[in-house]
Formats: C-alpha cells, structure tokens, sequence
C-alpha cells in the first residue's frame, strides 16, 4: 500500500469512527501506476483523490476507501485485478480502468457482475456500439472524439492538403479514421510509425518535403515529446501548422514548453477553461501537486464528483447504482463544461480546440474553438440500451 | 523520392548512427573483452540524461551539462564495477543477464521514485537552436552537433585504442584476456577501467539525446536493444565494427522508414501497403542482423582473435 492511499484510508477510517458510522464507500482504482504511462495514471488518480480530499473524505456522505491497483498497462493483469475487486474487496464502483486494451479485457467481468465501472481514459468503439453495457461508463471520452474535432476544425479552416502521422497500432488508426470523418479536404499522406519510436527525422523530412498545409498527428506520451521537439528544431513550428490529440497536453507540456508553441490540440478539457467549477479544481490542485492538471487528471476529478452525487441517488442500494450514474452525468458541475451520458453511457460533450503559444517567458494554452458542442459519437447507433 | 530528399535521409541515418556509436562502443568493449552481457547499460545512458538535464537547468550551460552527465556516468559505472559487476565475471552470460536486468528494473524505478514520472525539459542550447541549409533543406543545427561528437570521439577511440600503451593492452585483451593477466597486467584495473569508459560515453549519449528525446524513466531501454544489434552486426570486441555497424544499422533502419512503404505502394494495395510497410520497416534491422549472422557469425569487423 503506497503512502497516499494509507493516508486516505486512515482519513476515512477516522471520519468513520468519530462519526461513528458502519456503512462505507469502497472503490476500486485501476490505472497504469509504473512505466511510461505512469504520468497518465497518476494523473487520474491525484484528480479522483483531490475531489475526495474536498469531500470531506466521503463519497455519497460515507467514507471512502479507495483501492488504487497498478494495471501496468498489461489487459490480462488489469483483468486480475478488477476480479480481486469484485470477489475479494466487494466494491461499490472501480473507476479509473486504464486504457482502452486493458479495458476491453476487464470488460467480460464487469458485466457478468454489475458491478459499475467508470473509465477515466477510454471510450473504444466497441464498448460505444455493439457491446455496450448498462454499468460501464465512460467519464473521459470516445475514443474518436478528439480527433473527429480536429478534423472539423481542419475543414471549418478550410484547409485544402493535410499530411496524417500517427503509431502503427489500432489507436493511431482510429484517430487518423476519427480525423477524417469531418475533414474532406485532400490526405496528402498518411504515415504509420512503430510504437515509441524515438527519432522522427526521417519521418520529418519527409513532412518538410510534401509541404501540406497542416499536419495532424496522435502521438501520445513520450513519442509526442520527442516529435515536436524534433519538428521544433527542424524549424517547422510556427511554419506548418501542428493539429495533434492526446500529444500537447498538460502532461506533456511541462517538459515542451517553447517548442509547442503554435501547436493546436483537439480535447474536451484544459486547464484554461475558464467556467468556476475549473478554476476551483485548477486552483486547488496546482496548490496540492504543484503542477497544472491535465485532461486526465480533470476525468479522475469529474468521476469522483459524478460517483459522490450517484452514491447519494442511489441511497446505498447497489442495484439503483448504474441508473444514478447514469441520472448524475447530467446533474452534477463538470469541470469541462456541459456533460451528459449518452444512450450508450459515452459523454455527450464538447470537443474544444486548444491553442499553444508564448505569452512571455512563459508557454501558455487558450481556447481557441469548440469544433463539435454536445457531441454524440457515431456509434451510439449500434447499441442496444434503452 | 527526390535526390535532395535522399541525401537528406542519409544525413538523418549518418546522424543516428552515431548516436548508436556512442552506446555501441562502450558496450561492445565490455562484451568482447570481459566477455560481460551488460543489459544496464541503457540505464547509463538514461542516468547520463537525468544528470545532463538536472545540470542543465542548474547552470544553464549545455558544456557543463555534458560533462556532467560524463562525470556522473563515469562514477556510477564504476560504482557498479566495483561492487556488482566484478563479482560477476566468471558467472555465465545467464547470471550476467539476470542481474543486469534486474538493474534496469532498480534504475527505472529509483528514477521515477525521485524524479516522478514527468519526462524532464531539456532545451537545445541556444546558439545550436537553429537550422542549417543542406540540399534546399532546413536542418536542425542540433543534429550536426550530435555529427561531429559522434566523430570525435570515434577519432578519440581509435586513437586510444591503436596508438597508446592502454590500447594496445585492451586489443590484447579483446584478444586472449587470460594471456594478458599471465603476462602481469592488473586485468581488474583494466576492466574497471574499460567498464568505466563504456558508461561515461553512455552518459555523452543520453546527454546528447536530451534535447532531442523524451527523458524519462524507461528510455534506455529501446535503444539498448539496437545497441545490441549494432555490435552482433559489427563483431563483438571491435570498436571500429561498431562504429561501421552504428552508422549501416542507422542507414538502414532511416532509409527502411521511409523507403519501405513507398516501394510496397508500388506492388500492393494502399491500405496494406501502410500497415505492413512499418512494420516491415521496423524488422529491417533484425533480418539484417539474422543475415550477418547466418553468412559471417563473427560479424562484419570482428576484432581479430588468436
């Protein structure tokens, strides 16, 4: 048991004495806690526990223990882990649930139990269309979403030649797929390169070459860092256009800075949206972590706030739980802006367009659009919820 | 493709391999004469970079960075030597494996532990911020810096290792180690020694890789496993193989990206011509090693043995 979860579960152990209450809200997190996602992961569960930390320690009005588990980005560990929740711990809810793979691999579980799940860094395709299920939500996103606003945006710019870099894996083809269904425009080129490669000069010169437009890329983590360094100092930035998802984000920026300048980024948060329900979070978690939060971090704070609302709604009755999540989506104060699940329990959001530039000595993010308000994905059709 | 963009791509491969020389050369100095499997030393190059960008942002000089990063790897490489690796000489490759690895796993956590898992910043320093015009291209300053250290110390190298008493008895080392510890030499001291160069030059890497690449916990370990193609395909012992090897792997694999999937647009269907062409691309440098291999098992420029 690490630090932190010690010191939130003695917090919950005290409230529930002085209190003296019995009755208690275990959740189980799930999150990618060691290796080069480890940012990500933390980044979500420090959102989840700084709105339980502002809750008094509770959620629903009980106190919260919260059960943080390492997925190591490995599905079958991931599956391990949600079944010792579910058997072993007996959760109320498991909330964080890593990345789409590790997800669809818990996924068979999850539904077997009813236990209800809330996935603070995926939405894949499957789980928003055919197989979906009436207790597993998605509190961050589908999949397609930031990358379908990229291309609206691309197409409302009215931009005539775009060049498509992203991994070689199924992610990278469902973003450069997401970016095309708004953008209509002509694809000048659309490359694969292999997962966390370090060096893109080659790739590079290439983009220099083909002189688009703009380029749209998906290089999350590392793999972005590396490349818009590389394309800074090829003097591209500023030059040609940088449209990119999940690659310049509060994650990534810190260790960017100047070089991102000029980069546009698809996402539905950033630390710069200005309603009062962000500048609070923004404000108390750059007081508690010392760092701005991200898009991850704003999911993980957003699921506990929604969870506290449901586990009040559903009155400790677990069988009414998934309807009061469902009836919370809508109901509670998103850090993001306007919020609801859809039919299929993916959010029906706003996907904004977020803009890097220098302000000074420093770099700073600015909303620059919203390409898709209240967005629905494309696969809500194929569900069969009510 | 045209012949400009060509040229350009094999400046990209040049630059690249001598990024893997600089790793190639300590390792495979290790190899051939300790006949030691050091799968840390990715870790070298990745506690090169943590030193390098800590230095960094403390004195605002990328000289004193870079020395520091040699400084740090120097001694920590020695560390290791010393209370580690020394003891491990006589074990078979499988002990040295395992322990090895279990330092990458030590390493990757400790820096993560101290360092979080926020990559570090690391800027280009300033007066190399900018771009040079080669062939009508823009290219980055930076990477014509990263040229010509690769080349000086390979120069370095070579000069050490053919024309100074301690090349000769590192060849002869290479060679038949057990003679040259009959003959009186503190073979110990010479292995400390060697171990020592090989991290310090690990550490130049992950220095010269900072501003270019993400530093984080975790980032030698890709690279190493080139590394490690780079001298089977140079012949293990043999710091001019591995500089000739660095810089074909770094060819290849640069003309492989980007020649690869256009050559499979000409004979397949678009679509699969972008899947399978990257990860075609990302084998190349494998069949190239399992060809040496099969044709000259010793590699390419094995350093000549008795």
């Amino acid at each position: 048991m690490n630090p932190r979860t010690l010191r939130a579960a003695a917090l919950a152990a005290t409230l529930a004495t002085s209190a003296g209450v019995t009755s208690a809200a275990t959740i189980g997190f799930v999150a990618p806690l060691s290796g080069p996602q480890a940012l990500v992961g933390q980044d979500q569960v420090d959102g989840f526990m700084l709105a339980v930390e502002q809750l008094g320690g509770k959620l629903g009005g009980q106190p919260a223990t919260v059960l943080k588990e390492d997925d190591q980005l490995k599905p079958e560990i991931g599956q391990q882990i949600v079944r010792k929740l579910i058997d072993k711990d007996k959760v109320d809810a498991i909330v964080g649930l890593s990345f789409s793979n590790v997800l669809m691999g818990s996924l068979p579980r999850l539904a077997e139990s009813g236990v209800v799940a809330i996935a603070t860094n995926a939405g894949p395709s499957p789980i928003a269309g055919a197989q979906c299920k009436a207790n597993v939500f998605s509190m961050a996103w589908q999949n397609d979403g930031a990358a379908e606003a990229m291309g609206k945006y691309a197409q409302d710019r009215g931009l005539k030649r775009v060049y498509l870099m992203a991994p070689n894996y199924q992610a990278g083809k469902d973003m450069l797929a997401g970016f095309k269904r708004h953008y209509k425009g002509q694809v000048v080129d659309e490359v694969y390169t292999q997962i966390n490669q370090p060096d893109y000069s080659a790739e590079i010169a290439q983009l220099q070459a083909a002189a688009p437009d703009a380029v749209f890329v998906f290089y999350p983590g590392g793999m972005g860092i590396n490349f818009v360094k590389q394309m800074s100092q090829a003097g591209l930035m500023g030059k040609l256009p940088l449209y990119s998802v999940f690659t310049v984000d509060g994650t990534t920026l810190p260790s960017l800075r100047e070089a991102a300048a000029g980069a546009v980024s698809g996402a539905m948060y950033d630390a710069s949206l200005d309603n009062p329900e962000n500048r609070k979070f923004v404000a108390a978690f750059e007081a508690r972590f010392k760092r701005t939060p991200s898009l991850y971090a704003a999911a993980g704070y957003d699921a506990a706030n929604m969870l506290d609302l449901a586990l009040r709604k559903a009155g400790g009755d677990a069988s009414k739980l998934a309807a009061a999540v469902k009836a919370a989506g809508s109901e509670f104060k998103a850090v993001r802006g306007p919020f609801q699940f859809g039919r299929n329990n993916m959010p029906v959001q706003n996907y904004y367009a977020f803009g890097t530039a220098r302000d000074g000595s420093k770099v700073v993010t600015k909303l620059i659009g919203t390409p898709l308000a209240a967005h629905a994905d494309s696969y809500a059709a194929q569900c069969n919820l009510p | 493709m045209s012949l400009t963009l060509l040229l350009a791509q094999l400046l990209n491969g040049l630059q690249y391999g001598v990024l893997l020389f600089l790793l190639a050369a300590g390792l495979t100095l290790v190899f051939g004469i300790m006949s030691f499997v050091n799968l840390a030393h990715g870790s070298l190059y990745m506690l090169g970079a943590y030193a390098g960008a800590l230095a960094y942002a403390a004195t605002g000089s990328f000289v004193i960075a870079v020395a520091a990063a040699m400084a740090a790897a120097l001694a920590i490489g020695l560390l290791l030597e010393v209370t580690i690796v020394s003891r491990l000489y006589r074990r078979d490759h499988l002990d040295h494996v395992l322990a090895t690895f279990g330092l990458v796993m030590f390493f990757n956590e400790l820096v993560r532990i101290v360092w979080g898992p926020q990559p570090l910043f690391v800027q280009v320093p300033e007066a190399l911020s900018g771009t040079v015009q080669v062939f009508g291209f823009g290219y980055p300053a930076y990477r014509f810096a990263i040229l010509a250290v690769g080349l000086l110390v390979a120069a370095g190298s070579y000069w050490l290792i053919h024309k100074t008493r301690v090349g000769m008895l590192i060849r002869a080392g290479a060679q038949n180690p057990q003679l040259v510890g009959a003959l009186g030499v503190n073979i110990g001291l010479l292995n400390a020694l060697l171990f020592g160069v090989g991290a310090m030059l690990a550490g130049l890497a992950g220095a010269m890789a900072g501003p270019l690449l993400s530093v984080q916990s975790g980032m030698g370990e890709p690279v190493l496993i080139t590394t490690l193609v780079v001298i089977v395909i140079g012949g293990i012992g043999s710091v001019s193989g591995a500089l000739y090897a660095a810089l074909l792997v770094g060819v290849v694999d640069t003309l492989g990206r980007v020649l690869l999937p256009l050559l499979l647009r000409q004979v397949a269907e678009r679509s699969v011509a972008d899947a399978a062409g990257p990860a075609l691309a990302s084998m190349l440098v494998y069949l190239l090693m399992a060809l040496v291999l099969a044709l000259r098992p010793q590699g390419l420029f094995p350093a000549r043995r008795v």
